[in-house]
């Protein structure tokens, strides 16, 4: 789900090198590359691909570098700066990391530090205030705002409180981006998440279909009987 | 609360997440307020079970005792967090 990170870290170098060098050889680590998770893992150690998407040099001030780098979620930045040592032929490790960005989450969106959400609790405790709490946390929709969206109605909402998936009836509107495959938000007329899915299909046929599975419904987050039921259950008469 | 609100907070989640995609309208409906909140305005306890803190973490503590913290303050059964840096 957060599947962009973007860290600055800062490398030390084990021996002086050229400054062109270096940067031509931080330039062949963008794109795909190669690694095998670290002993100190929870992960299966074997051989797997990874994106760096970019990797800017901020400052060089030997034996420091520092760098912003963006990468796929599951790229071991010690592993990175070990590596770029090697290619370099003098040996290098990360000294210092810093994680600036998870999915939607960066510096800029709501930081807040754990004294600020000590004070929040403060002030709703002693003084009965709500609103800096309400500040310092925000809505799980928060969390899924950088995925592709499908609205539901009402009527749609409960059947997938239980698991079940969604079908084109249940559609009003939804993100003309959607590919067959793509990890889907749902959501309520009110915003609220009901679901993550899988796309079963694509948002052009979405549009044009008026019966069959849109989504395959993956982890449900909407807690049941917040809406009602809009089937009738065994045994209930006409 | 009014879909209106429901639909702005929609296009506020879409600024939030810097996505720009389209919307393609199928139908049209109103939400009914009887059911539900604006996730906005959920009761104070609904609203920080369903919520999430971007925090920026001291360097000390692990992510999981941090976890825990936050647990004990906000009188949570469950909490989790979007991931370790190495060690």
């Amino acid at each position: 789900m957060f599947g962009f990170k973007e860290y600055v870290c800062v490398m030390q170098l084990h021996k002086s090198v050229d400054e062109r060098r270096l940067l031509e050889v931080i330039k062949e680590f963008i794109g795909k590359i190669y690694q095998k998770p670290p002993v100190r893992s929870s992960v299966k150690r074997a051989l797997r691909i990874r994106t760096i998407y970019y990797i800017d040099v901020l400052e060089v001030n030997h034996p420091y570098v520092l760098m912003r780098i963006g990468c796929e979620h599951g790229t071991y930045m010690r592993k990175l700066c070990y590596d770029i040592g090697l290619v370099l032929g003098v040996g290098a490790h990360m000294r210092e990391l810093r994680r600036t960005r998870t999915g939607p989450f960066n510096e800029d969106k709501n930081l807040v530090t754990l004294h600020q959400l000590s004070e929040a609790l403060y002030a709703y405790r002693e003084l009965g205030d709500e609103s800096m709490l309400r500040k310092v946390i925000m809505p799980i929709e928060y969390a899924i705002s950088h995925l592709k969206k499908v609205v539901i109605r009402d009527t749609a909402v409960e059947a997938i409180a239980h698991g079940a998936n969604l079908m084109m009836p249940g559609i009003l509107r939804f993100h003309d981006s959607i590919r067959k495959g793509d990890l889907v938000a749902i959501l309520t007329l009110k915003g609220e998440l009901v679901a993550l899915g899988k796309a079963l299909v694509s948002s052009k046929e979405m549009a044009e279909l008026s019966k069959g599975m849109a989504i395959k419904t993956d982890r449900v987050v909407i807690p049941k009987g917040l809406y009602p039921r809009a089937w009738k259950r065994k045994g209930e008469g006409k | 609360m009014s879909t209106e609100e429901g639909l702005k907070f929609i296009e506020e989640l879409d600024r939030f997440g810097e996505i720009n995609y389209r919307w393609v309208v199928k139908d049209e409906e109103e939400t009914d307020p009887k059911y539900g909140y604006l996730p906005t305005k959920r009761p104070l306890n609904y609203y920080i079970k369903y919520g999430i803190i971007n925090l920026d973490k001291p360097p000390g503590p692990t992510s999981h005792e941090v976890v825990a913290w936050i647990k004990k303050m906000l009188n949570l059964r469950k909490a989790g967090h979007g991931g370790t840096l190495e060690p």
